[in-house]
């Protein structure tokens, strides 16, 4: 007889929690770069709101991970699985926040003539969410070969953030009356950066889940 | 790191029976080494090669080397009895003898010559508090050991082990017929002995195992598989088969 069978229903349910979690956030980062490209309020507050479905989402996996944790008594690679169920969570629940970021963004920029077209900007969104996607099926799969090539995207979108730096500074230079929207783009930027460091978090730690190495991949 | 016992190459018969086979380890200093595996995988046999308790069972031929501080335990100049002086064991079930708890402390050292009273009230003494005991007993030294509970038997167990100055600590599963409370004492009381003695314990309680231990030895069939530290094993251990036994996924 197979031993610990809800345990590994359990653990299985909580795959498929972590999975829908992470399908709200890609489409909130979406939604959060949609909104600013197209100036759409509308989406913008969609996006805010939403935050806090994430926010209920996360706790509600932590809390069936304690509970798998106080009543199972996990080892090695079970261990390992809960442990990074709970760092995905939260690098999920960063990246919504950063969404929010962006979208009040739009909601400060809605009704003005934007000084650029979001060339960069929409570039390093692209990245990101591909990061999300391609962490999660690291995460899926338990591959840490995906997780660490996913990982290598990261200096992509550093990469390109350097460059969107460069380019709303020098519009800054050019004609001070930019100042107030190329700062709140260079926020978008960083906030863009920032959710491609969390996709790498989740792939260092879909890396621990299935070796338990610990890797720096940014 | 400094090595108390190594072991090489020991094969161990049951008459045709192989019940251990090369088995290789080295056991630190002054640290708790904890031996898991399911029933019947010869953790037990193997932790009764360390003291010669096997020799007591008919028809057991042990192979290979048991070096305690480099002499090996099986030479034939070795005085078992010696040997077990130094290497002392503590059992699943607490064996006080229907003496005195004064007398069951003081019952080693008396078997060893020692007949001057005041070293023996200083010898109890210390060997009760260094079994976390001395304070629930000190006012019934001399009533019946066997009106102990379960727990306060298993330390004055431990208490009469230490009264004979040993080095090694034998455990077999030295919690396995007590309370929750009274395994976290001999639990807390096995950190504070590793101190001063090197620990070897045969538990069923992974938790123990991982609470108590700075390594880890996984036995199977017989076999040694897997042997580290016990963070790595618990945490990322190399070998599929430890892996399905910590984590309850076996046969």
């Amino acid at each position: 007889m197979a031993t610990r069978q809800s345990f590994d229903k359990a653990l299985a349910e909580l795959q498929q929690d972590v999975l829908r979690m992470a399908s709200v956030v890609e489409k909130s980062i979406y939604n959060a770069v949609k909104s600013l490209a197209t100036q759409d309020p509308v989406l913008a507050g969609e996006v805010i709101e939403g935050d806090d479905v994430v926010d209920e989402q996360r706790y509600q996996i932590e809390d069936k991970i304690i509970k798998i944790i106080a009543t199972q008594q996990p080892m090695a690679k079970d261990l390992r699985i809960l442990i990074t169920g709970i760092r995905i969570v939260m690098s999920l629940e960063r990246m919504a926040d950063h969404s929010v970021d962006i979208a009040r963004v739009t909601m400060c920029l809605a009704d003005q003539k934007l000084i650029k077209p979001l060339v960069g900007i929409t570039a390093m969104a692209k990245l990101a969410q591909q990061m999300v996607k391609d962490g999660l099926d690291a995460y899926v799969h338990n591959d840490p070969d995906k997780a660490r090539e996913m990982c290598q995207a990261d200096d992509e979108v550093d990469h390109i953030y350097h460059q969107t730096f460069k380019h709303l500074v020098a519009y800054m230079k050019r004609d001070p009356s930019t100042i107030g929207q190329a700062t709140y783009l260079l926020f978008v930027a960083r906030f863009l950066e920032r959710i491609a460091d969390h996709a790498t978090n989740i792939g260092e730690a879909v890396v621990y889940q299935a070796t338990g190495e610990r890797l720096e991949l940014n | 790191m400094a090595y108390k016992i190594t072991v090489r190459d020991l094969n161990l018969f049951y008459r045709d029976l192989q019940a251990l086979t090369n088995i290789n380890l080295d056991i630190e200093e002054k640290r708790v080494t904890a031996l898991i595996g399911p029933s019947g995988c010869g953790k037990s046999t193997f932790l009764r090669t360390l003291n010669r308790m096997n020799d007591l069972i008919e028809g057991v031929r042990v192979e290979g080397q048991v070096l305690l501080d480099g002499q090996d335990l099986y030479g034939p100049e070795v005085d078992v009895v010696a040997l077990r002086k130094r290497v002392g064991m503590v059992f699943q079930r607490p064996n006080p003898f229907p003496m005195t708890v004064y007398d069951n402390v003081a019952y080693g050292p008396r078997i060893h010559g020692q007949k001057d009273r005041r070293v023996l009230d200083e010898i109890v003494e210390k060997s009760l508090k260094s079994a976390a005991l001395w304070d629930e007993v000190k006012d019934r030294l001399h009533k019946t050991a066997l009106g102990l509970s379960g727990g306060q038997q298993q330390r004055l167990c431990i208490a009469r082990l230490l009264a004979v100055e040993p080095e090694v600590l034998l455990m077999d599963e030295p919690t396995s017929a007590l309370d929750p409370i009274s395994t976290l004492k001999v639990e807390e009381l096995i950190r504070e002995l590793k101190n001063n003695y090197t620990i070897v314990i045969v538990t069923h309680n992974m938790q123990q195992a991982a609470r108590v231990s700075d390594s880890t030895a996984f036995f199977l069939n017989g076999e040694l598989i897997e042997f580290g530290d016990t963070e790595l094993i618990f945490t990322s251990p190399r070998d599929k088969r430890t892996e399905d036994y910590i984590t309850g996924r076996f046969g």
